[in-house]
């Protein structure tokens, strides 16, 4: 019964994944990653890793895809124009692609290939998950889950290296030096010498200006 | 689990580089646009103290930290002191530049920080998982430092087609490793190869068909021809010093990540990554010395040349035994600096709204500026491989190596591609010296000390040259003691 919800979930989110990148509304294209996100929860959720299934449903799923979601909608691109190349090449990275594949899946049939007695071993009872995954974190991967925060911080800090910008052309407003204005700063007081009255043109009398 | 049993001394400049680097991520809030310098000086301040920490830390038997996740050998240790060195080039030399074009931010500074931090990592990591992670901060320092002009067309370009390979790479890489852990039910390189050939309990077909990925995402890394195109395109659109950062130091953290993932961890396979490197390694030579001499921009240039080193670098490396690593590790140190001294040349000609990036930029550049007109000669004598110069000799042990194996006509056909090679890199000779200049001479970039750095950098090629076996001696003494063979 795993083995055949694996390869349900496994097509599942082969097909999910390409029709991200081949679907022609962007918004679409964000669901489906929801999808795929989703059926490779579901994955973990088969080997029994519901901390990592329910952590990958609630933080990918629940904001970083809905976020994503808005800022596509509120984007105003033509996608199909960025990816006007694509359905050119199309034919030639599929052949590519399958004779990879093809390829590899002979190898990993190849009798040899088989790992014998790879199975999922069965926890213990009072296993806990989540206690387990903690107890790794902290100590045999403590290196690399640490310079995995490094890399979310480069993360962000190249996030807001490459778009925070003080934009010369935005209008905004001091409230601070708009109190401290005094009136020499707004108004000039001019000096000038008396002048004729200046005459107007009369206007002329036919309508050729009104046109 | 206690403090001491993580051992974390061991990894106590890449500990104090990370503290340092997150504090002047912070202090730079602080300070003014015109006061930038205080970053600049207190960078390069952090880059002494890791190399003085790294030096103090050295020890000839292998340290194991953090559960076997780090290791601090001689080899990995004077990679990094390597590192730290093309870093600081880096930021001498690129300091005028950057500021020029509006680059001199704190963000330049703590990214090319965190970029060491990645590739120290990547040479001390002993695990899958840590090489991965290093490689990743490595790449997505750069991806970022390479965007950093962000309204120039040409850098945003180069970045795009940076991050979309290097994602590609990252993925071959990934599902190689994974295909390792299905074979050998471990992440650790030493048990890994622990596994499959001494216990014989690992599956060799799925490791070697999990190598052939790793290959592939090492190739792409190095810039290996057929996996090449990225590099001339990054080359060119990055600003000169993340140019320079690109083509130096991380060189070294992939020869260091290539030694662990091929030589350590898929030792007993060596036939096996030895023809697929052999492929890499004659394209590399032929693509990339054939297309450089078409190239009209310099840094293009340089871009084609790097490739071609980086086949000399396989050549190394595919022999296979403790001289042909160590004549491979001579290769990415002397590179490292060689590549330094080009750029850091052509950051110097270059001044505001002026790349000095064509070849033409190059006429007649020892009437105008005789001294570095004489610096970058050295710098193309080294890559050309003219004897007496350090190229001479890198390109020396590499092919003595080679030959030792019995693989002549390999050596035979490195030669003939080197010399094709001395073409394009005479040809800026010829420039330079017997054509006439462009208009006037114009100001060179750059404060003293950016200068006398310079020269010393560009002197020491001929140094090392001169007495090369104390430098090849220490790093096949490193060599040695960090592999158990």
């Amino acid at each position: 019964m795993t083995e055949v919800l694996f390869y349900v979930f496994a097509a599942v989110l082969l097909i999910a994944g390409l029709l991200v990148i081949t679907a022609k509304n962007p918004v679409h294209a964000a669901l489906y990653l929801v999808l795929s996100f989703f059926t490779a929860a579901m994955l973990w959720m088969l080997m029994k890793a519901e901390f990592l299934a329910v952590s990958l449903v609630v933080v990918y799923v629940g904001a970083v895809m809905v976020l994503f979601l808005f800022v596509v909608m509120m984007l105003d691109i033509n996608f199909e124009e960025l990816r006007k190349g694509f359905w050119k090449f199309v034919p030639l990275a599929a052949l590519v692609a399958a004779i990879m594949a093809a390829e590899m899946v002979a190898i990993l049939l190849h009798p040899a290939a088989q790992i014998p007695g790879a199975q999922l071993v069965e926890p213990p009872p009072g296993y806990s998950n989540v206690h387990e995954l903690g107890r790794q974190i902290y100590t045999t991967y403590f290196l690399p889950f640490q310079l995995a925060a490094a890399l979310l911080l480069v993360g962000m800090v190249a996030a807001i290296a490459l778009t925070l910008r003080k934009r010369k052309n935005s209008k905004y407003l001091n409230p601070a030096d708009q109190i401290k204005v005094k009136r020499n700063d707004r108004v000039r007081m001019v000096k000038m010498s008396a002048e004729a009255k200046p005459t107007f043109e009369q206007p002329k009398a036919d309508g050729e200006s009104q046109s | 689990m206690t403090w001491t049993s993580l051992n974390a001394w061991v990894a106590a400049p890449e500990i104090f580089l990370f503290c340092a680097t997150c504090a002047i991520l912070l202090l730079d809030l602080f300070v003014s646009d015109a006061k930038r310098g205080f970053t600049h000086w207190l960078s390069l301040a952090v880059l002494v103290v890791t190399g003085a920490l790294l030096v103090r830390g050295y020890h000839a038997a292998p340290q194991y930290a953090f559960s076997h996740m780090f290791v601090a050998d001689p080899l990995a240790t004077l990679a990094k002191v390597g590192m730290v060195v093309g870093v600081a080039l880096v930021l001498i030399y690129g300091r005028s530049y950057a500021a020029d074009r509006g680059i001199f931010k704190g963000e330049l500074y703590s990214l090319a920080l965190f970029s060491l931090l990645g590739m120290m990592v990547m040479a001390s990591a002993i695990n899958l998982l840590t090489l991965y992670v290093g490689l990743e901060l490595l790449s997505l320092s750069l991806y970022a430092l390479v965007a950093l002009r962000r309204d120039s067309v040409e850098s945003t370009e180069a970045a795009m087609k940076y991050f979309v390979l290097g994602a590609l790479a990252s993925g071959m890489l990934l599902y190689g490793m994974s295909m390792l852990y299905g074979a050998t039910a471990s992440l650790n390189v030493l048990e890994i190869s622990q596994r499959l050939m001494v216990e014989q309990s690992g599956n060799p077909l799925l490791a070697t068909f999990g190598l052939v990925f790793v290959v592939t995402g090492i190739a792409f890394k190095l810039g290996a021809v057929p996996f090449h195109m990225w590099v001339p395109d990054v080359y060119q659109g990055a600003p000169t010093p993340i140019t320079q950062l690109i083509g130096s130091a991380p060189k070294l953290a992939a020869f260091a990540f290539t030694i662990r993932l091929l030589a350590q961890a898929m030792e007993g396979f060596t036939p096996e990554w030895r023809s697929m490197l052999v492929v890499l390694a004659v394209l590399s030579l032929a693509i990339g010395n054939l297309t450089a001499i078409a190239q009209t921009n310099i840094k293009r240039m340089f871009a084609y040349s790097t490739i071609s080193h980086m086949g000399f670098l396989l050549l190394g490396i595919l022999v296979g035994n403790v001289v042909g690593y160590s004549a491979a590790f001579f290769y990415a140190v002397t590179y490292m600096l060689t590549a330094a001294a080009g750029f850091g040349v052509v950051m110097l000609l270059a001044r505001q709204g002026f790349e000095a990036d064509r070849l033409d930029d190059y006429k007649g550049l020892a009437r105008t500026h005789p001294w570095f007109a004489g610096m970058l000669l050295l710098v193309m004598f080294s890559m050309a491989g003219v004897p007496v110069f350090v190229g001479f000799f890198a390109k020396l042990a590499v092919l003595k190596a080679v030959v030792d194996l019995g693989m002549v006509w390999l050596a035979v056909f490195a030669v003939a591609m080197s010399l094709i090679g001395a073409f394009y890199y005479l040809r800026v000779v010829k420039l330079m010296y017997f054509d006439e200049p462009e208009g006037a001479a114009a100001p060179l970039s750059g404060c003293m000390f950016t200068r006398v750095v310079l020269s010393l950098n560009c002197l020491a090629l001929l140094g090392i040259g001169l007495f090369p076996n104390d430098l090849l001696l220490l790093l096949t003494n490193a060599v040695e003691f960090s592999l158990p063979i």
